[in-house]
């Protein structure tokens, strides 16, 4: 199931507390028969509503007392006052009394310009001071909105004058672009349909952050007495506005046909009627109407038993998918009749039943309050089957013996289903485990607590709408926080292998988070964990398995919007050019320096990657003494300390590194070496690659190539570039061999950590040198070892084979020019890395606005460019940029050849 | 509108430290042991009932004993002090039949406090000291009916709660207060009160000041006395726009933590809290010394959960200088950016989108 589809995200507003839209509350209302009206608005809470809509206009009420006296009654009822209302009444009098009797975060609903911009603006500015969202009605001085334009007009104009001038926030904005009656036998009725969905979809596009909401059951007021018709039309209707933007409405669920259900023929035709799709859309549909309507209405359509018919696994799915309760027990019994085991009813046709739900949810055919009513007919079922497992466990003895192990389930804060969990539950309990449920809402204060507690082997998280997952990632962080290392079950609708990979996993790197794809899979899993024998290889294949997702997602991620190579480059990083003096280095050509003094280089090392190296992520020197980390990382760093006195005292490695200078222009995005002055000839040619990242246009980035920091050959400027390689691993193998036992690894990688470390200290001491004295363009710099490490110098060092030039064939063009395996004793292997590893090379840019930057994934149009640049073919520049492409060689050539 | 000057000062601290706001007011002038005419001074030698234990009248009478504790808690290391003014309008003091007085209360109150901000200022010109008003819960709740046999009753409404709180936000800006600090919030319909009163008293003196929000969750259910869980009271209150969020009374530091870790995982703006000195012993005292609360709280700052932390019940300058200096060790909480997202309440929060 994909995560946030749109059907999801729809909040259905519960309206039965509405005296306008309920003949029976607003009875209530009038007798002042306030319990039986609070049991109502108990009743739509309970069955899923996720706000609730009061409305207390009418005539003869003192609507203003009515909804006061109603809000105060329901704030001392903690089980409706959990969720958020919608004060609702055309007078602005009755929602300001309602605003003031609310402790949380209610919507307006509603204010339009009916009465122009005056009014308008001093109620939205009294919605936001009371701290609420509002529902804004498509309405201006010239009534309300029919058509696409004006409702798209009149919903910006409210837009415009609520942020700029009110300072109310776009995501608490809700318009209702006005649902109207169709198939009315007017005419200019038939496009009020799409009208509010295109309306809708531009609104959206415009103005993302708001919400679309609307009264669905005028739609079909032509139709009244027709309830099956009625229902269709609103399915149908739903059904697209809601793929257009429509978030948020007042429907009656219960009543709401499912989409799927629909017959064929009825479905095109209230589809022609709502899409405007032909001209006699009214009158087909009216004329098909009575057909549809059945002998008694909607009270026939209930008595359709036909599905009765079918077999047992079949009606308990149906049962399932339509929430049906009353046959649910004859149903469950014949099923447990025919299986071997209890168990397999579960595990068999009712999983079944729900695994349908799941995928008609997923794909916006079913609403949640729906899938709340399936979840209960599945607890009514396992309800009743209980007694047998329970005969079950006692007749194997299971009861028994000890709990196999102890797991922790709940279904995380912000949400409210548990049927899933409820299942994961009882299949575990079958299976021997001893499970702990903490229920529905559960803070992660609370799971941590109790599995603290109760010594628990492992947590289960179960969750169904979207918001869950961020909590899930949040509940894995703190038992990192915390110190846990159990294992983390992630299960429920809306998670998946992917988020449970990407997201979670990584929050709980002490223990191992686990997706559980469905109620089937979770005793494998849980026994695969607990096994003395299993859970190590069981760990580490769902390690590698997540480590491959995530490699995959993010590369799928990156694999994002690009640009042309035309287009980049017309964007390129801009210097200004006329207003720079280069500044002209103080030798030519290379000059190696052989046996610097280590001693020197001490104080140039950053010590934070050494630690990372060991795994322990800090800051240096805070690392020492932080809370969780700190004594090993001090210990790790006095040992280190003792082995770098003796590396330095005793030589036990040689640095020897080589610098050079030359004369340089960029040449597009090459960049030309010359022999001298004045620059007729080349001697070689270093070629960089540009971004090509899809930005936002409003953020005015450039797409950067190393080539923008040098100067074009056209300004005519006398521009250098330079080049370096230094190492610290000469003798490195050797020092190691000789000093420090074979057995003592610890040791050993301590001290090949220490070389690396020298290396780009090496690399840090030279660059200083460099802009000091052999470039000598910033020749009074001052800067502390810190700032060096936070890179506060002018001018840079980029490395081929880096982020600012993945290309590491680019290191032959420096070993060519400066003779680096002899001057140093570097070499390249076939593959372009250095030997000795402990060794760092890179060009110099002196221009004080050169910067790092990651060139990104690029696209097949830079890399045919690049490799005539290089005298490549095209499927050479692939195998070298395999890490930076923005497509897929083999399957572009595979079209290509089809 | 027009920004207190101070509002720049103050962003600036709160970028660079852990904020230190003092620690309780109660706490030092019981220590005192205020007779019925230390309370009542000269000036009310008469009055015709019983004034002991109106702490705010003392801003009236005993000025030196109000501004003794402010000075002893910027020595302490406070950067921001509280107002002697929790109770000081109309609903509190009509207990005591002082109704009349609730206006000057504020402006003496907030001017004790700016005038020993002050002195500290020129004393530490590095670390400006600030003044925060406090304007507390009253004695009524307006969510919550007192006669449990009629749910529907309210002994104070909305426009009851704004109109006293209006003229202390008033009284409070008069006297120089810097930031107006709502807090110990039993009841979110209250504070609503106070929060739109605050904005009407800024446009009346055309004058904005920073508004701090402090809640209080009662007990282990992680509720407010109203019924709301800790995001959905931010949710309740985030329309004010406040310079910081966050929770103090009620609970010490243990057991705060997790409410503070939720709003701070959902909070948008900077977080405060300041918890009491443990919980209450059997005769309703409190016992946590000033180092075992510093320790107490020092994972909330490794955790990078705060951005404004002192003390309430129970704390004395000792609690303050130990919590200033596990302080300073941090860098305040990096404010999160949230993603904008209709975000309601009842009892409980509701995030649409």
């Amino acid at each position: 199931m994909t995560t946030g589809n749109a059907a999801q995200v729809f909040i259905n507003v519960g309206e039965r507390t509405n005296v306008t839209g309920s003949a029976k509350f607003r009875k209530l209302i009038e007798q002042n028969d306030y319990p039986a009206a609070l049991a109502v608005a108990r009743q739509q809470v309970e069955a899923g509503a996720q706000i609730i809509d009061i409305n207390m206009d009418e005539g003869l009420l003192d609507s203003e007392k009515a909804m006061v006296t109603f809000l105060n009654l329901i704030a001392s009822e903690p089980d409706i006052a959990k969720v958020p209302v919608m004060i609702d009444s055309s007078k602005w009098s009755v929602i300001e009394a309602g605003l003031k009797c609310v402790q949380g975060k209610a919507i307006v609903n509603s204010i339009s310009m009916k009465e122009g911009e005056g009014p308008f603006l001093e109620q939205a500015r009294k919605v936001l001071r009371y701290g609420a969202a509002v529902v804004v009605m498509a309405f201006d001085e010239q009534g309300q909105a029919d058509t696409i334009e004006r409702k798209v007009g009149i919903c910006e104009r409210a837009y415009k004058l609520l942020t700029e001038k009110v300072g109310f926030p776009p995501e608490d904005i809700i318009f209702d672009p006005n649902i109207f009656a169709v198939a009315t036998g007017i005419e200019e009725h038939n496009g009020y349909g799409i009208a509010f969905i295109e309306a809708a979809r531009l609104i959206k596009e415009k103005m993302p952050l708001v919400h679309i909401s609307g009264g669905v059951s005028n739609l079909s007021f032509s139709f009244r007495g027709n309830e099956p018709v009625r229902e269709a039309m609103h399915s149908v209707f739903l059904y697209h506005a809601i793929q257009a933007g429509m978030d948020m409405g007042i429907v009656n669920a219960g009543q709401l046909a499912l989409y799927d259900d629909i017959p064929k023929d009825l479905r095109d035709l209230c589809e022609d009627v709502i899409l405007n799709r032909r001209p006699d859309a009214t009158d087909r549909l009216l004329e098909a109407a009575p057909r549809f309507k059945g002998e008694g209405g909607a009270k026939a359509k209930e008595k359709d038993l036909s599905w009765r018919e079918k077999s047992v696994e079949e009606r308990l799915s149906h049962a399932l998918v339509h929430g049906i309760t009353e046959f649910i027990e004859i149903d469950t019994e014949e099923a447990r009749a025919k299986a071997e085991k209890p168990l397999h009813v579960i595990e068999g046709p009712l999983m079944a039943g729900m695994n349908v739900v799941g995928d008609l949810f997923g794909a916006g055919k079913m609403f949640l309050p729906q899938v709340v009513k399936s979840a209960r007919v599945m607890k009514q079922a396992v309800a009743y089957l209980q007694p047998f497992l329970e005969a079950e466990k006692k007749a194997s003895g299971l009861d028994q013996m000890p709990a196999a192990g102890k797991i922790l389930m709940a279904t995380v804060k912000g949400d409210v289903h548990d049927i899933g969990k409820n299942i994961v539950g009882v299949v575990l309990q079958c299976n021997n485990y001893e499970v702990i449920d903490l229920g529905v809402m559960v803070p992660a204060a609370r799971i941590l607590e109790t599995a603290k507690k109760e010594k628990v082997d492992m947590i289960g998280l179960s969750g169904l709408i979207t918001p869950s997952l961020d909590e899930m990632c949040f509940v894995a962080a703190e038992m990192e926080r915390e110190g846990f290392d159990c294992p983390l079950l992630i299960g429920g609708a809306t998670t998946s292998k992917v988020h449970t990979a990407v997201k979670i996993s990584p929050n709980y790197e002490r223990g191992q988070a686990v997706y559980v794809l469905d109620a089937s899979r979770a005793v494998g899993v849980v026994s695969n964990l607990l096994s003395e024998d299993e859970s190590r290889r069981f760990v580490a294949q769902v390690k590698s398995d997540y480590a491959k997702v995530r490699e995959a997602h993010h590369a799928s991620e990156a694999r994002k919007q690009r640009i042309t190579l035309a287009q980049a480059r017309a964007n390129a990083f801009k210097i200004d050019w006329e207003n720079f003096k280069p500044v002209k280095p103080t030798f030519m050509g290379p000059r190696a320096f052989k046996n610097f003094d280590l001693a020197k280089l001490v104080p140039y090392i950053d010590w934070t990657p050494f630690f990372q190296t060991w795994e322990l992520s800090g800051r240096y020197p805070q690392i020492l003494t932080d809370n969780k980390v700190g004594a090993e990382a001090k210990k790790l760093f006095d040992d280190a300390q003792a082995l770098l006195k003796r590396m330095v005292a005793e030589k036990w490695i040689t640095a020897s590194g080589v610098v050079g200078f030359w004369p340089a222009n960029s040449v597009g995005d090459d960049i030309e070496l010359y022999t001298g002055e004045p620059r007729h000839s080349k001697v070689a040619t270093l070629h960089t690659l540009r971004q090509q990242i899809a930005r936002d246009p409003s953020r005015n980035r450039a797409h950067t190539a190393l080539a923008d920091f040098i100067a074009p050959k056209e300004t005519g400027l006398a521009d250098y570039i330079g080049g370096f390689a230094v190492t610290a691993g000469l003798g490195e193998e050797e020092a190691i061999e000789k000093h420090i036992p074979k057995t003592d690894d610890y040791s050993r990688i301590i001290a090949k950590a220490l070389c690396d470390r020298f290396a780009e200290a090496f690399a840090e001491a030279m660059h200083e040198k460099v802009r000091k004295e052999l470039w000598g363009y910033a020749p009074t710099e001052n800067l502390s070892n810190d700032d060096l490490i936070l890179e506060k110098y002018s001018g840079i060092r980029p490395a081929p084979g880096y982020p600012a030039q993945p290309d590491h064939t680019e290191k032959k063009v420096l070993w060519t020019l400066m003779d680096v395996a002899n001057a140093t004793g570097i070499a390249l292997t076939e593959s372009f890395a250095m030997w000795p590893g402990a060794s760092v090379s890179g060009l110099y840019f002196a221009h004080p606005e050169s910067h790092y930057f990651g060139v990104g994934k690029i696209e097949r149009d830079q890399v045919e460019d690049y490799a005539r640049r290089k005298k490549w073919t095209p499927e050479d520049a692939e195998r070298w940029l395999a890490s930076v492409l923005n497509y897929d060689p083999k399957r572009l050539n595979a079209q290509k050849v089809a | 509108m027009r920004r207190k000057p101070s509002w720049a000062a103050l962003e600036k601290a709160a970028r660079e430290r852990i904020l230190i706001i003092d620690g309780a007011m109660g706490t030092m002038i019981q220590q005192h042991k205020p007779t019925e005419e230390t309370y009542r001074g000269k000036r009310f030698e008469d009055w015709k009932q019983d004034v002991k234990g109106n702490n705010e009248l003392l801003s009236l009478t005993q000025p030196d004993m109000i501004y003794d504790i402010h000075d002893a808690y910027f020595a302490a290391g406070a950067d921001i002090a509280e107002t002697n003014t929790f109770g000081a309008q109309v609903i509190s003091q009509s207990d005591y039949g002082m109704q009349a007085l609730a206006y000057e209360m504020n402006v003496e109150s907030a001017r004790l406090a700016r005038k020993a901000a002050d002195v500290w200022s020129k004393k530490t010109p590095d670390k400006t000291r600030f003044v925060a008003g406090a304007v507390g819960p009253t004695n009524r709740t307006a969510s919550i009916s007192p006669d449990v046999n009629d749910p529907g009753f309210r002994n104070v409404n909305f426009d009851e709660l704004r109109a006293a709180y209006k003229e202390q936000v008033k009284g409070l800006i008069e006297g120089g207060a810097d930031i107006i600090l709502i807090e110990t919030i039993f009841d979110t319909l209250n504070a609503k009160a106070a929060g739109y009163a605050t904005l009407e008293a800024f446009d009346e003196a055309n004058l904005e000041l920073p508004i701090m929000i402090s809640g209080t969750i009662t007990d282990r259910s992680g509720r407010t006395l109203s019924g709301q869980t800790a995001e959905a009271f931010w949710y309740s209150m985030r329309h004010l726009k406040p310079f910081s969020i966050g929770l103090n009374c009620a609970l010490g530091a243990e057991l705060m933590r997790p409410y503070i870790a939720d709003l701070s995982h959902v909070a948008s703006v900077r977080i405060s809290a300041y918890p009491n000195a443990g919980l209450p012993n059997a005769m309703g005292g409190y016992d946590e010394t000033g180092d075992e609360m510093a320790c107490k709280v020092d994972p909330w700052f490794a955790d990078g959960l705060i951005n404004i932390v002192g003390g309430c019940c129970g704390t004395t300058p000792d609690h303050i200088s130990h919590i200033a200096e596990h302080a300073k060790k941090y860098k305040p909480r990096p404010i999160p950016e949230i993603e904008p997202k209709m975000r309601l309440s009842g009892l409980e929060p509701f995030v649409h989108g």
